[in-house]
């Protein structure tokens, strides 16, 4: 389960990085290219193996000066599908 | 016709040369051999003219492309490009010294075959006694490298009642990803299609324990299941559209927009050796034949799954009709869908004996 102490890192068969022949931000697993949308893309770039979740959020409610409660439900609900498809994993508790 | 997007992946077929003789593989039935085969410089050109096109993904693929000594150099060519590279492979030669240098080249994945659960079936069933023992120790070497793992494993009439094992066998080895892929009838597997297709009651039973264990190793396993469509209602949406996301170039050079498109006649399938890839994805006949809608014929041009389906599968429209150009029949709007009924009932009659690949 992700929670708001989670620290999860992409899992090692997961690249995510810029494409410049699309001009946009891609996440591949093989046999497989996603597209993340903006908010999706915000969110991964700070995935790195030593964020927790509630630092994303708190990093995310400062950058869009947005309610922190409504980025938190976003935040994890993403990273939760995220994890459930094998594409990122707990890098530590 | 709406504007071509770049391709996202390449499946490099290294050679056609592979210890195994799998009567299901996908290669063509009159195999290309190692005298024709593309040089290790050659294939670094399509590499970099692959990147220069948009190309994200590398499939090497075969055959065995661990017969190719080239193949850690090519694997360091496609990451020097932001290229992910993904091996597809038998795991029946070599073991931990080849992939580490496969990992240190940069290799982001391995997606290993196995054609059963349990040695005796699966070695039967490869043509190759042995195989699944250096199978299981390839896998654990995969591991041990650290490199993510994916097992895939053809399923079919003779090895279908095991899948429910074939999964806890991946779970065991460590693998963070099962392919289920029931055999698709081309090329070899056409020839066996009576010996392999399953059962209704077989497949019902097998979709069954794939989505109890699905469900049970969520976020553990995940389990990617192609089900057999001779048996569905709507045609498979075939490499997302004829060159649309994707391009094959064989062992010689030649550059088809799906593995089995060289049976198409009357294409004529450019070569990387006389044409560079951006030219051949963009504005080569073959890979613009069937593009888009217009060129289907009724029912596919005013169905509204037109562009999620495109027509289903060229190969199989020709191996199934003759004709390359019409609905795949598989699809149940398709005025030959009767030819998909007819095969399904041979099957169910004796099971015939198995034609292995080989050199003919």
């Amino acid at each position: 389960m992700v929670d708001a102490a989670s620290v999860l890192r992409l899992a090692p068969h997961i690249v995510f990085r810029f494409d410049d022949t699309r001009q946009r931000w891609i996440m591949m697993a093989p046999e497989r290219l996603m597209l993340p949308d903006e908010q999706a893309v915000e969110i991964l770039k700070l995935v790195d193996g030593e964020a927790s979740v509630d630092a994303i959020v708190d990093a995310l409610a400062a950058k869009f000066d947005a309610p922190r409660a409504e980025i938190a439900g976003d935040v994890t609900e993403m990273l939760q599908d995220l994890a459930d498809k094998g594409c990122l994993a707990h890098a530590a508790r | 016709m709406p504007p071509v997007d770049p391709p996202l992946a390449l499946l490099a077929e290294l050679t056609h040369r592979c210890p195994l003789a799998c009567p299901y593989c996908s290669n063509p039935v009159e195999l290309e051999r190692a005298s024709s085969e593309l040089s290790g410089e050659e294939w670094r050109r399509v590499l970099r003219e692959a990147a220069a096109l948009g190309v994200l993904q590398v499939h090497f693929s075969g055959g065995e492309p661990m017969v190719r000594r080239e193949l850690p150099a090519l694997v360091a060519e496609a990451a020097s490009h932001g290229i992910y590279s993904n091996l597809i492979t038998s795991g029946a030669l070599g073991g931990e010294r080849e992939i580490a240098a496969f990992a240190e080249a940069g290799l982001r994945h391995v997606q290993l075959s196995l054609q059963d659960h349990e040695a005796a079936n699966a070695d039967r069933i490869a043509g190759l006694a042995g195989a699944f023992e250096r199978k299981m120790k390839f896998a654990a070497a995969v591991r041990a490298a650290g490199l993510p793992l994916t097992l895939n494993m053809v399923v079919h009439r003779q090895n279908l009642d095991g899948i429910g094992e074939m999964i806890d066998l991946a779970q065991a080895l460590g693998a963070r990803r099962i392919e289920i892929a029931h055999v698709q009838y081309y090329a070899w597997a056409l020839e066996n299609r009576a010996a392999l297709l399953p059962s209704r009651e077989q497949l019902d039973e097998a979709t069954r324990i794939v989505e109890t264990r699905r469900e049970r190793l969520k976020g553990v396993l995940a389990i990617d299941y192609v089900v057999p469509d001779y048996y569905g209602v709507r045609p498979k949406s075939c490499m997302n559209g004829w060159g649309r996301q994707f391009l094959n170039v064989m062992p010689s050079g030649t550059v088809l927009p799906c593995h089995a498109a060289q049976t198409i006649p009357g294409i004529d399938f450019p070569s990387v050796r006389e044409a560079g890839l951006v030219d051949i994805w963009y504005r080569s006949d073959a890979f613009n034949r069937f593009r888009g809608t217009d060129w289907m014929p009724q029912p596919c041009r005013d169905c509204d799954r037109r562009e999620i389906d495109w027509g289903g599968c060229r190969c199989q429209a020709l191996a199934l009709t003759g004709d390359a150009a019409r609905t795949d029949p598989v699809c149940a709007l398709s005025p030959d869908h009767a030819v998909v009924e007819t095969a399904l009932r041979q099957a169910a009659a004796a099971p015939a004996p198995l034609v292995y690949r080989q050199y003919r």
